[in-house]
């Protein structure tokens, strides 16, 4: 049933394609891509080509081809995307479900906290919470260095959690007063028995509503963070969709056009494409969301 | 309803003071102010270090710190800014003004476009105007406001000039560089770019609340009876259905603040627009605690105002809520 109602949703059905075709050409990388990450395409002068034969869609300032750069980008915004959905999923699922459930104090606590932080402009939030995290010694082993793609992940799944776990709180709170809850405790399950077996599995729906748009949040995330210059460093090997867009700031004015539309037009093809699924996966799983139309 | 404000705003300073404790904790961790000091300051004396740190309250104990820092900020005895020793006061309230500028301008026109959108959107769910606007929303939240401005900056200003000889729109400041006085024409083509890129998230996201509440209106009992009295449909529409739609979208809009700002912060920084973003941008890389610290009491004040507003709006709008 849910199922026929997401494929009823064309444009999800679409965006699903789109992201597909997306992840095969990224994870292929070697053979899709032109070029390696940092390699030029020709024998200087070589920078700032406009699209053509050899770099269809141009170089960089040190003639890198954007086409390449763009692949392997995509390839780490999609994984920092992915990895740290997850992190912040699994996390914000268990508070909420806990707190849902439990209700009292830690309940009113850990809203209040949520409430706060989403209250607050996102970048500011993000950057102050950045910094403690790189400041804290402690954390080093897990973290790892401040402009590693490893922090970034860290970061976003430590960031990401508040909003999921408000979904599920509020689909625990409306759970738990149901008879088959109420069946459950009678016959004396136990508290995390209840909570792993009952009302995790019937919140599958938003939970995986949340984990689409943690992984919009996350690139989106990561791409705000390199553009005003806190986002993983350039390493040997590697690039990433805000690293690239990062750099389209300076050809704005110089109108190299490539390097700004291309990067921002992938960026803005796999949000659009994953937030579709999202909210179609939305009106899949929640019945009452009837749209009118 | 008088007494419910007095016991919001009553928690509304213990929750001021928490926040600010926080925020303080979290600085004091990030981006260690004394250090910060003495990289930009590489000569300062023993006793100038132990000067600053006396007036920031960046005292080893954090409790202890926080509240000389307090103290010191009430009585508006503040540090000032580690770089060049500018006063904190004059910079923030110029930042202030600008982005309120900004910010009114953007709000208003997104605000305003975006229920016109919201309420054609819902006059006929399922319609093509439906669908489009529906869909537009939809593209326009999706873009993150930095992709949005470089794309109109490459647009209207670069490539502008190149085809036409002169650009649209001017895409940094307030002004052009040594221009000094207030010229409202100038200040308004200056301002348009930034406005418009913020706008577009308001709109993208208000006419989606405008549409899903006003559907939720015309589908309750007391528009029927209102048709049903004779009234014409368009007094039916304005007097029974909007009226009642706005209620839930001004609540909503007094709690987006934060994004609101957060918007603004990024496009001030890409447009180099002198207000509250950049001044964070700047004071944050710089490590600059005297700046900082002030720029975040704003913020969170006005956070937490707009909450409170939000929920007096919400009681006095709708009568059918009883507060105490």
């Amino acid at each position: 049933m849910a199922f026929r109602r997401f494929v009823s949703h064309k444009a999800a059905v679409a965006s699903c394609g789109v992201i597909l075709a997306l992840s095969l050409f990224v994870i292929l990388a070697p053979l899709t891509a032109r070029y390696g990450v940092n390699q030029s395409v020709q024998a200087p002068p070589n920078s700032f080509l406009s699209p053509r034969g050899n770099a269809w869609l141009g170089t960089d300032d040190i003639g890198r081809d954007l086409y390449s750069r763009l692949i392997f980008g995509i390839r780490v915004s999609l994984l920092i995307g992915l990895a740290s959905a997850l992190i912040s999923v699994t996390l914000g699922s268990l508070i909420g479900a806990v707190a849902g459930f439990r209700g009292g104090k830690f309940d009113d606590v850990m809203m209040r906290v949520t409430d706060l932080f989403l209250a607050f402009p996102f970048l500011v939030t993000l950057l102050v919470v950045r910094n403690v995290l790189g400041a804290v010694p402690w954390l080093k082993p897990l973290t790892g260095e401040m402009n590693s793609v490893r922090f970034i992940i860290v970061l976003f799944g430590i960031f990401g959690w508040m909003g999921v776990a408000r979904i599920v709180r509020g689909q625990v709170l409306s759970l738990k007063e149901r008879e088959f809850v109420e069946a459950a405790r009678a016959v004396g399950a136990s508290r995390r028995y209840i909570i792993s077996r009952h009302l995790l599995p019937n919140s599958v729906g938003p939970i995986m509503v949340a984990l689409t748009f943690s992984v919009v949040g996350a690139i989106i995330g990561e791409s705000t963070l390199a553009f005003f210059g806190y986002g993983p460093q350039a390493g040997d090997g590697a690039t990433s969709l805000g690293i690239l867009v990062g750099a389209a700031k300076g050809a704005v004015q110089t109108g190299f056009w490539w390097l700004a539309v291309f990067p921002c037009f992938a960026l803005i093809v796999i949000a659009l494409s994953i937030n579709f699924i999202g909210d179609a996966l939305r009106d899949a799983t929640d019945p009452r969301l009837d749209r009118g139309a | 309803m008088f007494r419910y404000i007095l016991r919001r705003l009553a928690w509304a300073i213990p929750t001021l003071l928490i926040v600010t404790f926080l925020v303080y904790l979290a600085l004091r961790i990030g981006t260690d102010p004394v250090a910060s000091y003495k990289r930009v300051n590489p000569r300062a004396t023993r006793a100038k270090v132990q000067q600053y740190i006396d007036v920031n309250g960046l005292d080893p104990n954090f409790v202890k710190g926080y509240l000389t820092w307090l103290r010191n900020f009430v009585t508006g005895d503040w540090a000032p800014s580690i770089k060049g020793r500018r006063e904190v006061w004059p910079a923030l309230k110029d930042a202030m003004a600008n982005t309120l500028r900004l910010g009114t301008a953007a709000t208003v026109v997104g605000i305003f476009f975006g229920l016109i959108a919201g309420v054609f959107a819902a006059l006929r769910p399922g319609g093509k105007r439906d669908v489009f606007i529906n869909t537009s929303a939809f593209v326009g939240i999706s873009i993150p406001p930095f992709i949005s401005a470089i794309l109109l900056q490459l647009l209207f200003a670069v490539y502008w000039q190149r085809w036409f000889g002169e650009s649209l729109f001017p895409t940094s400041g307030v002004y052009p560089p040594g221009h000094s006085g207030f010229d409202l024409p100038l200040m308004i083509r200056y301002m348009v770019l930034p406005t418009i890129v913020v706008a577009i998230q308001i709109i993208a996201t208000y006419s989606r609340y405008m549409r899903s509440s006003l559907l939720d209106v015309l589908n309750s009992d007391y528009m029927r009876t209102a048709r049903s009295k004779g009234i014409s449909e368009r007094r039916v529409l304005v007097k029974h259905g909007m009226r009642n739609a706005l209620i839930p979208v001004v609540t909503i809009a007094a709690l987006d603040v934060g994004s609101i700002v957060g918007g603004l912060i990024i496009t001030e920084n890409i447009f180099s627009y002198p207000g509250m973003g950049l001044y964070f941008l700047k004071s944050f890389g710089e490590g600059d605690f005297p700046l900082l610290m002030p720029w975040m009491v704003v913020i969170v004040a006005s956070v937490l105002l707009f909450n409170l507003i939000a929920d007096i709006s919400y009681a006095w709008l709708d009568p059918r809520i009883r507060l105490e």
